[in-house]
C-alpha cells in the first residue's frame, strides 16, 4: 500500500494549475501537521495494510511544509504499519523552496526521493507559466538535490506551451538532459478550464498549440530520451538505470493507495470496518473544513464509492495500458480470476482490430500498447471498454 | 324599399338597451359603461343575436392587405375599437393575431375574422373584416380570405413605401377583381412622405393619388375616413337570402371539445341550428349545431343570412371534413358548387427529427395536433440511419417552415432537428420500364434516394418562382450580382420613384430556399424587400451528388443540385464535414462525387497523439467517467465503412445554417 499525504498550500498560483490548492498568508502548520498525522493513522488502521511500499508527499507545494511535518507523518505511518527501510519516500518540491539546507532537512526527516517541478529551463516560458523560479534557480535546485539524493531525483518538464516551437522544445529538452538525473516526467500542458492561461488562449491573447505540433514534440522527446538511455515506461514518464517510480507504478497497476490530506484521493479496501470491496475515496477539499472533520472524527473522508468488479477492471485497463509493460496476465488475473485477458480481448472484436492496425499487442506476457499505440491510448480505450462491457 | 323599414325596426329595438348610441352603434350584447372597458374582447352573452336586421345591402366584406410591419394588425385593432367590437384601451395590440408566434414576429399566420357593427348616415352596417396573413408563403390563405370579400384595404407604410409584398398582395386582390382602397399609414412618423407613396401607388397600380387615405393607425387618425370608404367603395355581396343555401367554407379550426369550427361565407340562403346540410365535396350529411359570428371570438346567432360571414359547428370530427373551398348546401337542395380553391402545394421540404429518439412519440402527437389546424403541411414518415425515426415535411415556403417549427417549440414545448430545406424536383422518364413501374412518365422527386439515373430520364425539371424585389436604387448592382449568382433571369426592372426600383426575376426555387433572403437583407442594409410567387417548372441540368467517406457513400448527405452549383456545394459540404467529424486513428478522405467523378475533397488527418498527459490518483474518477461516456457514444455513432460519424456531425452538416 502507498499512502500519499497532500500538502494543499502554495505560495503562488501558477497560471496553468487547476489542482486543489490554497494560497494563504499564514498556515497553522502545527494544526495541519496534527491532522495529517491523525488522518494517516485512522485510514491506515481502516485499511489494515500490513506493509507500506511507498509514500508520496504531493500537493500543493509540500516542500513548503517543514521537515518536522514530514517526519511526523512518516512516524505515524511507521507506527500504524510496517514501513520497510528501502520504501520509496518521495517529496514533490519546487525549485524556489529547495535550497540545500532545506533539502537536507527533508532527507533527515526520511525523504529518499525528490520530484522537482522544473517545468522549463527558459525564463520566458517560466514567466508564462506563472512560476516563481528562474531557470538558474531550477539548475541550482536540481544540482543540490542530486547531491543529496543521488540517482533518486526526478524532474518535471512541460511542453506544448502556447507559442512554443518544436525547436525551442528540443533545445530545452537537450538542456534538461544535461541537467537531469535518472528520472524525467514530460507532461503536455493541458489548458484546464478556469486557469489564467486557458483564459488567455481562449480569449485569443495566446495561440492554441496545433495538434500536429504537439504530436511532433512528443515524438521528438520520446526519441531523444530513449537515445539518452531512458526507458519510456509510462505515457509521460522516463527512467534509466531502473529508477522507475515505485509509487506511481502502483497507481498504474491499480494497487491500493491511501489519500491523506485535503482533496486527496484513495483506492483501498476498508477491511478495518469489515469491508471487502475496493472503494474510491475522496477527502474533503477545503483545508479548514477538512481539519475540523479530522479533529472531530479522525478523518475527512467526504465521499466513498464502492467500485464494482467491472469498474475495477475498467480502471485496470485505463491505467495499466499507460505503462510499457501493459497489463500482465497475472495482474489481470488478480482483479478478474474467472475471465482471462484472452477471454475478453482474444476473441474477434475491437482489440483484435486494434492489434491488426498495429496499436495493441496481446501475447504471452499480457496486453499492452505498441510504441505507436501508446501515443493514441485515449482513442483505443473507448473501444476496449466497449468490448469489456460486453463480457 | 324594404331596407328603410327594416332599419327603422332595428332602431326601435336598439333604442332601449343602448340609449347612448348616437352615431356610434354599440353591438347589442355589449353593455355600455365602465364594465365594458375592462374587457379585451366583447363579452359572450348567452343571448343569441338576431342577424336578420342586416340585409345584404348593409353588408361589406373586406380584408386588409399589407407588407409585413406596415400596420395591418394595428389598423384592424383601431377598426375593432371604433366600431365598439372591442373596448378601447391602450392594450389592444394585434387583437386578431392570436398565436404567440404572430405576436412575436409581428406577422399574421392564421387568418381571423371579426364582424363589426357601424352606423353611417343613419344606416347600420355589418362590416366583416376578414384578416389575411401578410406573407406569400401564406398566399393560399390570402386567396381564401379574399374569396369571401368584395374589397380590400391596401395598407402602405408612409415611410417605407411600396414593398415587394405590397405588390404581390395588390395583384392577388386585383386578379380577384376586388375593390381596392389604398391607405397610407404611419403619417405621424418623422420621415413619412405620403406624397411619394401616393405617386408610387399611382405609377404601379394605376390608382389616382387622391384616392389614397392618409392615416395613422397607431394614433387613430382618420380611421373613420377608412370606414366611410369601405362603405362607399366596396360593393355589398351579390346574393339573395331567398335563394337556396350556398355557403363557402373559407377556413376551419379545430376545437378539442366542439370539433371542427368552419368559417363560412353565405352566398345564398340562410342557415340555423337544426338545418340538415351536405358537403358538396364529401357528400356527407350533417346537422347544424350552432351558427354565429366572430367578434373576434365566437358569438352565437339565431341564423346567418346571405352575404354574411360567420362560423358553423355541425358535428364534423376531422378538419379534413371541412375542406377549405368546399360548398355546403341544404340536404335535397343541391346547388352548383362554388369554384373552390386549388389545394396548397408544398414547395419546400425538410426532414424533422426529435433531438432525442425517446421524444419520438411526443413529437408525433404534437405534429398531429398542429397539422390539425394547418392542413397545408404535408407529413411523410421518414427515417435516417444517423438521425433516427422522423418525418419529411412539406411546407408552403420558408417562413411557413420557420413558423411551423416555432409553433411546435412554443406551443408544444418540443425541440427538433430540422434539416436543410429542399424543393420538389420532377423528372420526365424515358425508360419504358420505369414508366410502367411508376404508372406515369412524369414523377416528382422529394428525396435524393428517388433520383432516377440520367440514362432513364429525358428531362429533369425544377420548380421556379417569380420573385419581386423592391429596393433603394443604390443597392441595384449588388442585388443583380446576387440574383445572377442564384441562376435568376431578369424579367422586369422599373423605377417606382426617383429612388426606388422594383426588380422582377425568375428564380429556381432551390436557389432562394436556404439563405437568399438573409443575403438580400444583409447586402441592402435591410432596405430591400422580397416576395415571390409560384412560376411553374423549368428544365434543369440536375445531378445527384454523393458524399463519400473513405470511398463509402453517406446516404443521408446525398443531394440533388444543379450542375453549375455542384462544385461549390460539394466543397462546402466537405469542409463542413471536416470540421464536424472528430479525428480518428486513420486518415479520412471526405469527397463529393457525381457518379464516379470526384469533384471536391478534404482530408481529415489521422490522430497522431491522443493521450492525456497526467493520470494520477485525483484524476482517475473523472477520467473514467469521460472514457465511459466516450464508449457509450461509440454505440450511437453511425459507421460509414470504418469511419465513425457522431450524430452531432450530421446535425451540424444537415441543419439549416440560420442566424449566422
Amino acid at each position: 500500500s502507498a499512502p500519499c499525504p497532500q500538502w494543499p498550500y502554495c505560495r503562488k498560483r501558477c497560471s496553468y494549475c487547476n489542482f486543489n490548492k490554497y494560497v494563504v498568508p499564514a498556515v497553522d502548520e502545527v494544526a495541519v501537521r496534527a491532522c495529517l498525522v491523525r488522518e494517516a493513522r485512522t485510514l491506515l488502521r481502516l485499511s489494515q495494510v500490513q506493509s507500506v511500499t511507498s509514500v508520496f508527499f504531493g500537493g500543493g507545494t509540500p516542500s513548503l511544509a517543514s521537515p518536522r511535518t514530514i517526519a511526523a507523518v512518516l512516524e505515524a505511518v511507521a507506527g500504524a504499519a510496517h514501513l520497510p527501510a528501502g520504501a520509496e519516500i518521495t517529496l514533490e518540491a519546487n525549485p524556489s523552496s529547495a535550497g540545500t539546507p532545506r533539502l537536507a532537512g527533508f532527507r533527515a526527516a526520511g525523504i529518499n526521493r525528490l520530484s522537482i517541478g522544473v517545468q522549463s529551463l527558459d525564463d520566458a516560458e517560466l514567466r508564462l507559466l506563472g512560476r516563481e523560479h528562474t531557470a538558474a534557480e531550477a539548475w541550482g535546485a536540481v544540482e543540490a538535490a542530486q547531491g543529496l539524493f543521488p540517482g533518486r531525483t526526478s524532474i518535471d518538464l512541460l511542453f506544448g506551451l502556447p507559442g512554443q516551437s518544436q525547436g525551442a522544445w528540443a533545445r530545452g529538452l537537450e538542456a534538461a538532459l544535461e541537467l537531469c538525473d535518472n528520472h524525467v516526467s514530460l507532461y503536455q500542458l493541458t489548458l484546464e478550464r478556469g486557469t489564467a492561461l486557458a483564459a488567455r488562449v481562449s480569449g485569443g491573447a495566446l495561440p492554441t498549440p496545433p495538434q500536429d505540433l504537439l504530436a511532433d514534440m512528443y515524438q521528438t522527446a520520446r526519441a531523444m530520451l530513449v537515445a539518452a538511455g531512458f526507458r519510456h515506461y509510462e505515457v509521460s514518464n522516463f527512467a534509466r538505470k531502473g529508477a522507475l517510480s515505485t509509487h506511481n507504478l502502483s497507481y498504474w497497476r491499480a494497487e491500493q493507495y491511501i489519500g491523506v490530506g485535503p482533496g486527496a484521493h484513495g483506492r483501498f479496501v476498508p477491511r478495518g470496518e469489515g469491508g471487502c470491496s475496493r472503494e474510491a475515496r475522496v477527502q474533503t477539499l477545503e483545508p479548514d473544513a477538512w481539519m475540523r472533520e479530522v479533529q472531530s472524527q479522525g478523518h475527512g473522508t467526504r465521499r466513498r464509492v464502492v467500485l464494482s468488479p467491472l469498474e475495477q477492471l475498467e480502471e485496470v485497463l485505463a491505467l495499466g495500458l499507460r505503462t510499457d509493460e501493459g497489463i500482465t496476465h497475472e495482474h489481470w488475473g488478480h482483479f478478474s480470476p474467472h475471465l482471462s485477458l484472452e477471454a475478453v480481448f482474444g476473441v474477434p472484436g475491437e482489440a483484435k482490430d486494434l492489434q491488426q492496425q498495429g496499436w495493441l499487442v496481446l501475447d504471452g506476457s499480457g496486453l499492452r500498447c505498441t510504441w505507436e499505440g501508446l501515443a493514441l491510448l485515449d482513442s483505443l480505450l473507448p473501444e476496449l471498454l466497449c468490448q469489456l462491457q460486453r463480457r | 324599399m324594404a331596407l328603410a323599414g327594416r332599419t327603422a325596426m332595428r332602431w326601435a329595438r336598439l333604442r332601449s338597451p343602448c340609449p347612448a348610441a348616437a352615431l356610434l352603434c354599440l353591438p347589442p350584447w355589449l353593455p355600455a359603461g365602465p364594465v365594458a372597458c375592462e374587457r379585451l374582447y366583447s363579452s359572450r352573452g348567452k343571448e343569441k343575436l338576431d342577424m336578420s336586421t342586416y340585409p345584404v345591402e348593409s353588408i361589406r366584406n373586406f380584408s386588409i392587405i399589407a407588407h409585413v410591419d406596415h400596420g395591418k394588425s394595428t389598423l384592424a385593432d383601431r377598426l375593432l375599437e371604433i366600431t365598439g367590437t372591442i373596448a378601447k384601451t391602450g392594450r389592444n395590440k394585434q387583437v386578431l393575431d392570436k398565436l404567440q408566434v404572430e405576436r412575436e414576429r409581428g406577422i399574421t399566420v392564421k387568418a381571423q375574422s371579426a364582424s363589426l357593427f357601424y352606423s353611417h348616415e343613419g344606416v347600420n352596417y355589418l362590416l366583416n373584416l376578414i384578416d389575411t396573413p401578410g406573407h406569400v408563403d401564406f398566399s393560399y390563405e390570402v386567396s381564401r380570405s379574399l374569396s369571401a370579400c368584395q374589397g380590400v384595404i391596401l395598407v402602405v407604410d408612409a415611410n417605407e413605401g411600396v414593398q415587394a409584398q405590397t405588390v404581390a398582395n395588390f395583384y392577388l386582390a386585383f386578379e380577384a377583381q376586388l375593390a381596392i382602397i389604398p391607405v397610407i399609414n404611419k403619417i405621424d412618423l418623422k420621415n413619412a412622405d405620403p406624397e411619394r407613396v401616393e405617386k408610387q401607388i399611382e405609377k404601379l397600380f394605376d390608382i389616382p393619388a387622391d384616392e389614397c387615405v392618409r392615416i395613422s393607425a397607431k394614433q387613430g387618425t382618420n380611421i373613420g375616413k377608412v370606414l366611410q370608404k369601405v362603405i362607399e367603395k366596396i360593393p355589398p355581396p351579390h346574393c339573395n337570402t331567398a335563394d337556396p343555401l350556398k355557403a363557402l367554407v373559407f377556413d376551419s379550426t379545430f376545437d378539442h371539445y366542439r370539433g371542427v369550427i368552419a368559417n363560412i361565407a353565405l352566398f345564398g340562403g340562410e342557415i340555423q341550428k337544426g338545418h340538415k346540410i351536405v358537403s358538396a365535396h364529401t357528400k356527407k350529411r350533417y346537422e347544424v349545431n350552432e351558427v354565429g359570428i366572430l367578434t373576434p371570438n365566437e358569438q352565437p346567432t339565431h341564423k346567418l343570412y346571405a352575404g354574411q360571414v360567420g362560423y358553423l359547428i355541425a358535428g364534423m370530427k376531422e378538419v379534413t371534413e371541412a375542406q377549405i373551398g368546399d360548398t355546403l348546401f341544404f340536404y335535397k337542395q343541391p346547388v352548383e358548387p362554388l369554384p373552390g380553391f386549388k389545394s396548397a402545394k408544398p414547395m419546400v421540404f425538410a426532414g424533422m427529427y426529435p433531438v432525442d429518439q425517446t421524444e419520438y412519440n411526443n413529437l408525433k402527437s404534437a405534429l398531429e395536433r398542429l397539422t390539425l389546424n394547418d392542413s397545408s403541411v404535408t407529413v411523410h414518415r421518414d427515417s435516417s440511419l444517423a438521425l433516427g425515426a422522423g418525418w419529411r415535411l412539406g411546407f408552403l415556403g420558408l417562413l411557413h417552415m420557420e413558423v411551423f417549427n416555432q409553433r411546435l417549440e412554443q406551443e408544444y414545448n418540443t425541440s427538433v432537428i430540422l434539416t436543410a430545406p429542399t424543393v420538389p424536383y420532377k423528372a420526365i422518364l424515358s425508360s419504358a420500364k420505369l414508366i410502367k413501374e411508376y404508372g406515369k412518365a412524369e414523377i416528382t422527386i422529394i428525396s435524393p434516394a428517388q433520383f432516377p439515373d440520367k440514362l432513364s430520364v429525358s428531362e429533369y425539371l425544377e420548380p421556379t418562382v417569380l420573385g419581386t424585389i423592391v429596393t433603394p436604387h443604390e443597392y441595384i448592382g449588388k442585388i443583380i450580382a446576387l440574383c445572377q449568382d442564384r441562376r435568376a433571369v431578369q424579367k422586369d426592372m422599373l423605377y417606382i420613384d426617383e429612388h426606388r426600383v422594383m426588380l422582377k426575376y425568375f428564380f429556381p426555387l432551390n436557389e432562394i430556399v436556404v439563405d437568399f433572403y438573409d443575403a438580400l437583407k444583409s447586402l441592402s442594409s435591410g432596405y430591400a424587400s422580397f416576395d415571390y410567387e409560384d412560376a411553374g417548372y423549368q428544365a434543369a441540368d440536375l445531378i445527384k451528388m454523393d458524399i463519400l467517406l473513405n470511398g463509402n457513400p453517406v446516404e443521408e448527405l446525398a443531394t440533388i443540385i444543379h450542375n453549375d452549383k455542384a462544385y461549390a456545394t460539394g466543397k462546402l459540404l466537405c469542409e463542413r464535414l471536416k470540421d464536424a467529424i472528430p479525428r480518428q486513428l486513420f486518415e479520412i478522405a471526405i469527397q463529393a462525387a457525381i457518379g464516379k467523378k470526384i469533384i471536391a475533397r478534404e482530408t481529415l488527418k489521422a490522430y497522431r497523439k491522443n493521450v492525456v498527459a497526467k493520470c494520477y490518483g485525483g484524476d482517475i474518477t473523472r477520467r473514467m467517467k469521460l472514457l465511459k461516456r466516450q464508449a457509450e457514444g461509440k454505440k450511437l455513432m453511425r459507421k460509414i465503412g470504418n469511419v465513425e460519424v457522431p450524430r452531432d456531425a450530421f446535425i451540424r452538416v444537415l441543419k439549416r445554417q440560420t442566424d449566422k
